[in-house]
C-alpha cells in the first residue's frame, strides 16, 4: 500500500511524561516521525500535539487508535494534507554584507512572502511561514547567497471540520457519562 | 450550608499521616488484602509502616521481584480482584518489567508500588536509581511519579480505578523516599471518572442489528471466544447465546474455562496447538464471530488466509483491537457481557446439527491421528498427554490449573477438561517462563479454597524455583507437577521440526527436584513408571498441604496437531 504523508493531530491533557508515549506508539512499529510540534492552546491544562508521518493510511490509523488508548489522551484524528490547514515556519539568516552588496535580495524576499525580522550589526534574519515545499523554495532562492544558519519549525495544523474542540472539552468536563468521549469525535 | 458542612465533613475525616501510611491507607481503602512484594532501601518506609498494618494487610514476602509481580498476577485472575506488589527503586523495579509485560499483553489489573530515590537525587545515578517511569512506559496501562506526599491519594485512586477498568491492566506508581517520610493531611476519594479516559464504550445498535442479521441467517456460524469473557464475567451469556442459537464454539487459549469443555457445543481450542476442528472450519464457516479475543497470530497463523470466505463478526471492549489484524464486517464495541445480553433477544432460536456434526467428525479424526497415540501411548515412559488426560479425569476438570510455558502447557490447554470459570491461568501473550510457580501461590492465596495445580516443565520450574519458599514460609496448599522431560521441550521439538533435529542447547542436566523441594520442607515423589500414576496421584492430591509430584516423561514427545508458524490455518499438521 502506498506511504504517504498525513498528518496526526493529538489533544491531551497537559503532563509529563506523554511526548514520551506517543512517540514509542511509532517508533515501534518503525514509523519516522517527519515533524513534531507541541504546544498548549486556547483550554487550560490541554496541550496539542501535531505530529507528521509518512505510511500507510490503515498503519497511521492504527496508531491513532493506540495513542487514543492513553489514559491522558483526549482526542486523537488522522488528517490527510486536504482536511487541514497547516503552516510551518522558517528562519533563514544571512551576513548583512551579502544583503547589502546584492539589492536584488530585498526583491526577492518580498516576492516569496517573508520578512526580515531582525537587522543586526553584520547579520539578518528573514522569516517565512507556509508548508515545508514553500519554505524550501526560499531555501533554495537563498543558497547561492550564503545561509549562515537555517531553522524550520513543525508543522502546525488545524482540521477544516466544523467542530469546536473547547466546547466539547468543556463538556467532558461536566458530563457524568464515561462514555463520551472526544477520541473518536 | 451545605459547603459548610462538607468541608467541616472532610476535616473530620482528615488524619494526619506520612506518605508511607498514606499509602497503605488507600489500600486498605481499596479493599486490598494482600500485597506481593520485596524490601529495599528506596521503599522502607512503607515497609516500617507495613509493620503497624499487619492485622490488616497481609504481606507475602516472595524471593525475587519477578516471583511477586507473578504471583500478584496469579492473585488477580483466580479471584478478578487487582493484585498488588511492592519493589524497591532500580534493580527491584527492573526485576518486575517481565511480570508487567505479562500482564499488560494478558489484561491483567496489577498495580506495582516502587520506592524510588529521594527526590533531590532524581536524574542524578543516585545508588538505585532507576528511571523506571521511562522503563516501564510501554507496558503499562498507566504509570505516575509522586514526590510529594499529597499527590499520593490521587495517584492511587486512578490507579486502581485504570487498573481494572476497561481492558484491564498494569499500572506502575514510583514514589521518592522524600515523599513517603514527609507527613500532610490525609483524605481518600475513590476515582469514579478521568474526562480522557472512558474505559466503556456505548454499545452501539446498528451493528448489534446488522450482526444479528448476519447470524440469524448463517447456514455455518462459528464462533471463538477469548479472556474477554472471563474478564467482562459473560460466562452465563455466552453459554446462553451458544445454547439459543445452537453455534459452535471454540476457544482461544486464554479463553480456556469460559466455557465448560463438556458442553456438546463446545468444539475445542483453536490456535496452533488447538484442536483439528475449531482451526479448519475456520475456514468453512460463512459467519465467524469473535468475543473477547484479539486474533493473536497464535490463534489466526498467516492472516491472508485466515476466515477469508467469512463475514466477520468482532465483539470487542478495546476499539484499537478492532479491525488490528483481521477486517471486521460487523464490529461491536463494547464489553462482552453487555453485548451478549444486548444479542440475545434478537437472535433467534436455532440448531446447526449438519454443521456441528462436521466438528464432531474432525474431532474422530483427531482422535485417531493425534489423541489416541498421546493419550494411550505405547513407550515406556509416560507422556505429558496422559498424565493430564489422567489428573482431567482425577480432578473431574474443576481444579485451577496453572501452567508454565512450552509443550506442557499446550497440553493442558489440550488435555485438561474445565468445567468451571477462572479455572486456567496462563502466560499467553508473552510466553513467559517462571511464571507458573509464583502464579499458582497468589491464586492459591487469590481462591483458597479451590485445588490449585501448577504443571511446570523442568525448564519453567527452575527460573523461579526460589519461590517454593513462599511456598513454606505461608504453608500455601499449591500442588506442583513437574513434567521433566530433560529437554527444553518446546524449543527442542521445533528444532526437530524445523532445524533437521539439531538440538543445540535444549538437553538439561537437572538437579534432584525432590532433595530441593524437602530442602524446602515440601513433600515431594518423582515416579517414572505407569503403573504408579495412579497412586502418585490420590497421595498428591490427597493433602491439604502443598506437595510435589515430579513425573518423568518420555523426552521427545511432540505435541501435535500443530500450525506451523505463519502457515494457514487448515494447513494443520495432524502428526
Ligand atoms: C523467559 C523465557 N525464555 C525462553 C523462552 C523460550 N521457550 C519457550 S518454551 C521453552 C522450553 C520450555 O521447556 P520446559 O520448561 O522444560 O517445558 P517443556 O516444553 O519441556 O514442557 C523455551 C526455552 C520463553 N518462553 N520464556
Amino acid at each position: 500500500m502506498e506511504q504517504k504523508e498525513y498528518t496526526i493531530s493529538v489533544l491531551t491533557e497537559d503532563k509529563p511524561g506523554l511526548l514520551n508515549k506517543l512517540t514509542i506508539i511509532l517508533s515501534r512499529r518503525k514509523i519516522n516521525i517527519n515533524s513534531l510540534n507541541v504546544s498548549t492552546t486556547e483550554v487550560e491544562g490541554v496541550s496539542r500535539y501535531t505530529i507528521v508521518a509518512t505510511a500507510t493510511k490503515p498503519a497511521l490509523e492504527k496508531v491513532v487508535k493506540q495513542i487514543r488508548k492513553l489514559v491522558d489522551v483526549l482526542g486523537s484524528f488522522l488528517y490527510e494534507e486536504d482536511q487541514i490547514y497547516y503552516q510551518e515556519i522558517a528562519l533563514y539568516k544571512l551576513s548583512l554584507e551579502v544583503f547589502q552588496k546584492n539589492r536584488l535580495l530585498e526583491t526577492l524576499i518580498r516576492q516569496h512572502g517573508a520578512k526580515i525580522i531582525a537587522i543586526e550589526e553584520n547579520q539578518i534574519v528573514i522569516e517565512k511561514t507556509g508548508t515545508k515545499q514553500e519554505t524550501h523554495e526560499l531555501y533554495e532562492t537563498l543558497q547561492p547567497f550564503d545561509i549562515l544558519e537555517f531553522a524550520r519549525s513543525g508543522r502546525v495544523a488545524i482540521s477544516k471540520s466544523k467542530r469546536r474542540t473547547e466546547a466539547f472539552i468543556r463538556e467532558l468536563e461536566t458530563s457524568q457519562s464515561n462514555t463520551l468521549s472526544i477520541k473518536e469525535f | 450550608m451545605e459547603a459548610l458542612v462538607e468541608s467541616l465533613e472532610k476535616k473530620l475525616k482528615t488524619e494526619r499521616l506520612t506518605g508511607s501510611e498514606a499509602i497503605l491507607k488507600c489500600l486498605i481503602e481499596e479493599e486490598v488484602e494482600t500485597i506481593f512484594g520485596y524490601p529495599g532501601g528506596a521503599i522502607m518506609p512503607v515497609y516500617d509502616a507495613l509493620y503497624d498494618y499487619e492485622d490488616q494487610l497481609k504481606h507475602i514476602l516472595t524471593r525475587h521481584e519477578q516471583g511477586a509481580i507473578h504471583a500478584a498476577q496469579g492473585f488477580a485472575r483466580s479471584s478478578g480482584k487487582v493484585g498488588v506488589c511492592f519493589a524497591t527503586s532500580g534493580p527491584g523495579a527492573t526485576n518486575l518489567i517481565t511480570g508487567i509485560t505479562d500482564a499488560q499483553i494478558d489484561s491483567t489489573p496489577l498495580v506495582c508500588i516502587t520506592g524510588q530515590v529521594a527526590s533531590h537525587l532524581l536524574g542524578s545515578d543516585a545508588f538505585q536509581e532507576t528511571d523506571i517511569i521511562g522503563i516501564s512506559m510501554p507496558v503499562t496501562k498507566w504509570n505516575f511519579q509522586i514526590t510529594r506526599p499529597e499527590e499520593i491519594p490521587m495517584a492511587l485512586a486512578k490507579a486502581f480505578y485504570i487498573a481494572q477498568s476497561g481492558r484491564p491492566g498494569p499500572v506502575l506508581i514510583d514514589i521518592t523516599k522524600d515523599a513517603q517520610q514527609q507527613s500532610f493531611d490525609f483524605t481518600y476519594e475513590a476515582c469514579e471518572r478521568i474526562r480522557s479516559y472512558q474505559p466503556y464504550p456505548e454499545l452501539k445498535e446498528q451493528p448489534l442489528k446488522t450482526a444479528t442479521e448476519l447470524i440469524n441467517q448463517a447456514k455455518k456460524p462459528y464462533l471463538i471466544f477469548g479472556q474477554g469473557v472471563t474478564l467482562s464475567g459473560a460466562e452465563k451469556e455466552l453459554k446462553e447465546f451458544v445454547e439459543k442459537t445452537g453455534i459452535p464454539a471454540a476457544s482461544t487459549l486464554l479463553g480456556l474455562s469460559a466455557f465448560s469443555t463438556n458442553h456438546p457445543l463446545y468444539v475445542g481450542y483453536a490456535g496452533m496447538h488447538g484442536n483439528y476442528g475449531p482451526n479448519v472450519k475456520t475456514n468453512e464457516c460463512d459467519v465467524f464471530i469473535a468475543i473477547g479475543m484479539r486474533f493473536d497470530d497464535r490463534v489466526t497463523g498467516d492472516i491472508n488466509t485466515y476466515a477469508k470466505q467469512a463475514k466477520v463478526i468482532h465483539i470487542e471492549l478495546d476499539p484499537a483491537e478492532i479491525d488490528k489484524n483481521i477486517q471486521t464486517d460487523v464490529a461491536i464495541n463494547g464489553d462482552a457481557k453487555q453485548a451478549l445480553k444486548a444479542l440475545l433477544p434478537l437472535v433467534k432460536s436455532n440448531d446447526h446439527e449438519e454443521w456441528v456434526k462436521e466438528f464432531h467428525e474432525c474431532d474422530k479424526i483427531e482422535m485417531d491421528k493425534a489423541i489416541q497415540k498421546s493419550i494411550q501411548p505405547t513407550s515406556e515412559l509416560m507422556t505429558m498427554a496422559e498424565v493430564i488426560h489422567k489428573l482431567s479425569i482425577k480432578t473431574q476438570g474443576k481444579s485451577v490449573v496453572i501452567t508454565d510455558v512450552g509443550q506442557h502447557q499446550m497440553m493442558a490447554a489440550r488435555y485438561y477438561q474445565f468445567d468451571q470459570p477462572k479455572s486456567h491461568i496462563t502466560s499467553g501473550g508473552l510466553g513467559t517462563m517462571g511464571f507458573c510457580l509464583p502464579a499458582a501461590i497468589g491464586a492459591k492465596i487469590g481462591k483458597p479454597n479451590r485445588e490449585v495445580i501448577a504443571i511446570i516443565g523442568d525448564g519453567g520450574f527452575q527460573m523461579t524455583i526460589q519461590e517454593l519458599g513462599v511456598i513454606m514460609q505461608y504453608q500455601v496448599g499449591v500442588k506442583i507437577l513437574i513434567l521433566n522431560n530433560s529437554f527444553l521441550g518446546m524449543v527442542r521439538q521445533w528444532q526437530q521440526l524445523f532445524f533437521d533435529r539439531r538440538y543445540s542447547f535444549t538437553e538439561m542436566d537437572n538437579p534432584d527436584f525432590i532433595k530441593i523441594a524437602e530442602g524446602y520442607r515440601i513433600a515431594a515423589q518423582r515416579i517414572e513408571k505407569r503403573e504408579e500414576l495412579n497412586y502418585a496421584f490420590d497421595q498428591w492430591l490427597n493433602t491439604k498441604e502443598s506437595s510435589l509430584l515430579e513425573i518423568v516423561v518420555e523426552k521427545e514427545e511432540n505435541v501435535f496437531p500443530m500450525v506451523p508458524s505463519g502457515s494457514c490455518v487448515s494447513k494443520i499438521r495432524l502428526e
